[in-house]
């Protein structure tokens, strides 16, 4: 079989650094450094930085009534320089993508979405774009860099004085080595941390600036998978898909049922008929791991559910998993077993998220 | 990548270190390093029976769980305790502290199964040419 993978601007410079290149989304990406426990260590304690270039981005010019009705979380009200968190849907209620929108101005915004899914998304808002708005895919003019843990702040602000103020899912633009840039105040490890939309030509000039602070690790998709299941943020492909819904994916609190988008017929008869499934986070009764793919028993046996994602956390020092189960399964023991038909271990359910000490709004 | 001369492998990646009737086992440098940080080892019991190129154990790094095989037959004597509570012994010391199991062999023969330290090394030979072919392709 031969696909040609795509390749960031960062690629030669993370192969030089030892990178370990997988496949991921038709990218060709590092999925570790140093090794997924000194990542972790990295991010949680100190300072480390994400090559996050392969991801989407979208321009739009226009009010926001031209794509209110095709993301579920209110825009309308969007302070300016602020971003917002939610989701694309189809008209079943099933989840196209997650994203976030910037408000770089009364009537322009940036749109960030996934890898995975940028043609499904560009093909979404190009179809239902209300007239008179321009929209424009910049996804492959801009790179991302992702400086992520409790030192990001101190570190970037070396370079960039002005983030120093930047409060949680804000940002503002910045001139960083010679370009005037986005940077907002987002990301996806639980720990204080910035996102940098950088040209990307000039990319790796910013990856080896800041590469230069030895306190700064490069960190791969392997520890952002392992600090995002800690964190319970989900995953497109794991906890959302075509097929499941905002509501049994947990994410109520992303959508506003106030104003009209794609998906809220079919959201509010999931109301009123119940969802048949719901999320759950489960940690690890050992040091064995939940994974992908494996089964979701009551105590009793029954098997009640399917892990979506599952990995060791280093931070619990414990498996953890997140799953889809039965709406009618309860228990007050809170236990739940995992497995296969090689093995079963015990777990128990916790509130989200699992690790609970990041210093992302410190 | 670091090889014992004197110990015996398997394709698999195993070793197993023979002396008079009992072999220790554990996994090579070559696998400790693709597998990553090991999180888990599903120790097997003491006095459990195992075949040749059956599996012995499982382990998990933190995004996989792995099968390791018997480099050969006979009876488990022992296993390392150690790595209950730390697992990452086998990435640290992957050829002494980091073994898993101590087996009482029950049939020697089955040793020609096994490759040589020098085997092993051009083994891995093929194996880093092929992988070069892949990326090269």
């Amino acid at each position: 079989m031969s696909v040609t993978l795509l390749r960031t601007p960062l690629f030669e410079e993370q192969m030089l650094l030892g990178g370990k290149m997988v496949p991921f989304a038709g990218w060709e990406m590092p999925v570790q450094f140093e090794g997924i426990i000194k990542e972790h260590a990295a991010n949680r304690q100190g300072c480390s930085l994400f090559d996050c270039s392969h991801m989407g981005e979208f321009l739009i010019d226009g009010p926001a009534s031209s794509f209110d009705h095709i993301v579920t979380q209110t825009i309308a009200d969007m302070p300016l320089k602020t971003c917002r968190y939610g989701m694309v849907l189809n008209d079943k209620g099933g989840v196209i993508d997650d994203l976030i929108v910037y408000r770089m101005a009364v009537e322009k915004w940036m749109i960030v979405v996934n890898a995975s899914n940028i043609d499904k998304d560009h093909e979404h808002f190009k179809r239902h774009l209300k007239p008179g708005a321009v929209f424009k895919d910049v996804s492959f003019e801009t790179a991302k860099l992702d400086i992520q843990g409790p030192l990001s702040r101190e570190i970037l602000a070396r370079l960039v004085p002005g983030i120093a103020k930047l409060e949680y899912y804000s940002f503002d633009t910045f001139d960083l080595l010679g370009e005037r840039v986005i940077i907002s105040r987002t990301g996806y490890t639980g720990e204080l941390g910035f996102e940098i939309y950088y040209p990307w030509d000039k990319a790796k000039v910013v990856w080896d600036v800041l590469l230069a602070d030895k306190r700064v690790r490069p960190t791969a998709l392997g520890v952002r998978d392992v600090l995002r299941i800690e964190m319970c943020y989900p995953l497109y492909g794991h906890e959302l898909t075509d097929e499941i819904s905002p509501w049994e994916a947990g994410l109520k609190k992303f959508v506003d049922l106030s104003k009209d988008f794609i998906g809220k017929e079919a959201l509010l008869e999931q109301e009123k008929a119940g969802i048949s499934c719901k999320i759950v986070h489960f940690a690890s009764l050992s040091r064995r791991s939940p994974r992908q793919g494996h089964f979701l028993f009551s105590e009793q046996g029954e098997k009640i559910g399917e892990v979506v994602s599952g990995t060791f956390s280093p931070a619990l020092g414990r498996g953890i998993g997140i799953g889809f189960i039965k709406k009618t399964f309860t228990n007050s023991s809170k236990v739940i077993i995992f497995g296969d038909d090689k093995f079963k271990e015990g777990s128990e359910i916790v509130a989200r998220p699992f690790y609970k000490e990041g210093s992302l709004k410190s | 990548m670091e090889i014992i001369e004197h110990y015996l492998y398997t394709k698999e990646h195993e070793w197993i270190n023979i002396e008079e009737n009992v072999g220790t086992v554990g996994i090579t440098e070559y696998a400790q390093s693709s597998l990553g940080d090991i999180t888990f080892a599903d120790l097997p019991s003491v006095d459990k029976e195992v075949e040749q190129f059956e599996q012995l154990l499982s382990v998990e790094s933190v995004k996989a769980a792995s099968d390791i095989y018997a480099p050969i037959s006979g009876r488990i004597i022992e296993v390392n305790d150690e790595l209950t509570e730390d697992p990452g012994l086998i990435n640290k010391h992957s050829y002494d502290k980091g073994w898993i199991v101590k087996i009482e062999i029950s049939d020697m023969d089955e040793t020609s199964n096994l490759l040589t330290g020098d085997e092993y090394r051009s083994y891995l030979e093929t194996l880093e040419r092929d992988d070069h072919q892949e990326t090269e392709e």
